[in-house]
């Protein structure tokens, strides 16, 4: 009994150095964009001169309404095609549904550097060119099978009779839809409405090879100041991206659950 | 007649049709055309744009195979890969088990999130996050320095190490979440009943537990390598000179040499490496399904 718990305090100690292993490199980035030494020299003393001058930075607030508009742009498209798709995979039985169900793993797990490249040369065959357009097109397709495999989650947590029960009661399969089965899986459809957010907010891959000087994302942005050198701004930015991106998972936590439990 | 009308519904392609075209449209332009153009781009001398001449060839494929670079650079990728891989299952999975057989309740769904949160959050500020640790004069530098009696020099930046610990940093959250997965799933009796017939503690651990949670160590595993072979960013950030990897390369050939028929060629090297060791991956996945 006693070295079982000597054992679970060793497995606790543990998980607290896993969570300090992931967090500190972040809290120091957080530190570092308020301190005024732009070559991060010691000791700390407070500014928030980084945050100010980001405000000066147009190319960057530029790069971030960039982002903001397509990912919300992404996740309209990818939450409504997604949903359908889900909802036609639950409903329909027909040939070939699981070979569509497997094509959604491609985007997953083909790395980004070679569908971001494949992207690359095809957009550029056909005329449609670099810049957000075909960002856009990028980022909604890598978001969409995101989107299917966690509203087809929330989809087999439904019960099929209740939408026989509202056909049989009248409705038809626009009302079964839009008043029975939406409302059942919106939780879903939130939470993969939010990942797809994260993914497209996220990008850096497959924007870096379709963006051009003007029209670009703010990792691109980001990776192109990194490459050029340190500076304390983008330390700032940094930081800003790292809150909103944990707030919008913390989010998603609460309408999806990850652990799996029942 | 409900009934009938219900499975009526429910049967054939056509009624499926409008709800899963706009989608899979979509999926077809963006990825599935685009990867077939690079195939076949990867059989071309030049860019078949504005008049340019071109024609077939197998070049860029023999450029792979007579120029040691590319596949050095390949087997050097592949083993970033495997090294990181091992590092997370070393560092993962002790967390997991701790996860889902140690802790309870509240404090393990909290710890839980805590775990993958960063895993959520952007790649790229993480990856720059570890140059402000590691540097000459850095954090970690500091830091040890005030509390050793004697003056050290920690400079990991661009070194091989630094990309490891970006690397391991950036993919240890999805190792934790696949083998907490399975974790979670062992019946605590299994192993109750393991240790009341005499088994070691060990003995469990290695012919209970291990066995058991093996296709949440592999799907991790296939998750993490995967990626990993075809990084670029991490390499380029952490690593500098020392970062030159497979992926590098790629990304040089579309904006640095714009050499796009063998960036084309080596990205489908790439693409038949990663589909092997997913085929390979995928009957362990496959039977606990």
């Amino acid at each position: 009994m006693a070295t079982t718990r000597i054992l679970e305090g060793l497995g606790r100690f543990y998980i607290v150095l896993l969570l300090g292993f992931l967090y500190l490199p972040i809290i120091i980035m957080a530190a570092m964009s308020f301190n005024a030494s732009p070559f991060y020299q010691l000791p700390f003393e407070w500014t928030t001169d980084w945050y100010a001058s980001l405000w000066q930075n147009d190319q960057l607030i530029a790069a971030t309404w960039n982002s903001i508009e397509i990912a919300i742009i992404t996740t309209l498209i990818s939450t409504v095609l997604g949903s359908m798709a889900s909802l036609a995979l639950y409903r329909y039985e027909f040939r070939g549904k699981k070979f569509l169900q497997a094509l959604l793993f491609p985007p997953i797990a083909i790395p980004w550097l070679i569908t971001g490249t494949a992207m690359l040369i095809f957009f550029f065959g056909v005329g449609i060119g670099r810049g957000l357009a075909a960002i856009l097109l990028g980022h909604v397709a890598l978001a969409l099978p995101y989107v299917i495999v966690v509203v087809s989650a929330r989809l087999q947590t439904f019960a099929p009779e209740l939408e026989e029960a509202a056909r049989s009661l009248g409705a038809n399969q626009w009302q079964v839809t839009m008043r029975v089965t939406l409302p059942w899986i919106m939780p879903g459809v939130i939470a993969g409405g939010l990942f797809a957010f994260a993914v497209s907010f996220d990008q850096f891959v497959v924007s870096y090879f379709l963006s051009t000087p003007g029209q670009t994302t703010l990792p691109v942005e980001i990776y192109a100041a990194i490459r050029k050198g340190f500076t304390p701004e983008i330390n700032a930015v940094s930081t800003i991206i790292i809150v909103v991106s944990m707030a919008l998972m913390l989010l998603t936590a609460r309408f999806f659950k990850f652990g799996g439990e029942k | 007649m409900a009934d009938q009308l219900a499975i009526g519904s429910r049967r054939g392609l056509k009624p499926a049709l409008p709800l899963l075209l706009p989608a899979y449209l979509w999926l077809t332009v963006a990825i599935f055309l685009p990867l077939s153009a690079m195939f076949f781009f990867s059989f071309m001398t030049d860019l078949p744009l504005a008049g340019k001449e071109w024609s077939f060839t197998l070049g860029n494929y023999a450029a792979f195979f007579s120029q040691s670079l590319y596949s050095r650079l390949l087997l050097s990728s592949l083993r970033l890969g495997l090294e990181v891989t091992l590092w997370c299952v070393v560092i993962g999975y002790p967390a997991a088990y701790v996860l889902a057989k140690v802790l309870k309740g509240r404090s393990r769904e909290a710890i839980f999130l805590l775990v993958i949160l960063p895993f959520w959050s952007n790649g790229l500020v993480r990856i720059f996050s570890w140059a402000m640790v590691l540097r000459e004069g850095g954090i970690l530098d500091t830091a040890l320095n005030a509390v050793l009696p004697f003056k050290i020099n920690i400079d990991l930046m661009y070194s091989y190490p630094a990309v490891i610990i970006g690397l391991v940093h950036s993919y240890v959250p999805y190792m934790v979440l696949t083998c907490y997965l399975t974790l979670q799933a062992i019946d605590d009796s299994l192993i109750e009943a393991g240790r009341s017939l005499g088994a070691s503690r060990r003995q469990v651990l290695w012919r209970v537990i291990i066995p058991l949670s093996m296709p949440g160590l592999v799907a991790g595993a296939a998750l993490i390598f995967v990626p990993v072979v075809g990084s670029f960013m991490e390499p380029r950030i952490l690593g500098g000179r020392t970062g030159t990897f497979y992926g590098t390369v790629i990304e040089d050939q579309f904006v640095a040499v714009f050499n796009w028929p063998l960036g084309a060629a080596l990205s489908f090297i790439l693409l038949a490496v990663v589909l092997i060791i997913l085929a390979l991956a995928a009957p362990v996945l496959r039977r606990t399904g």
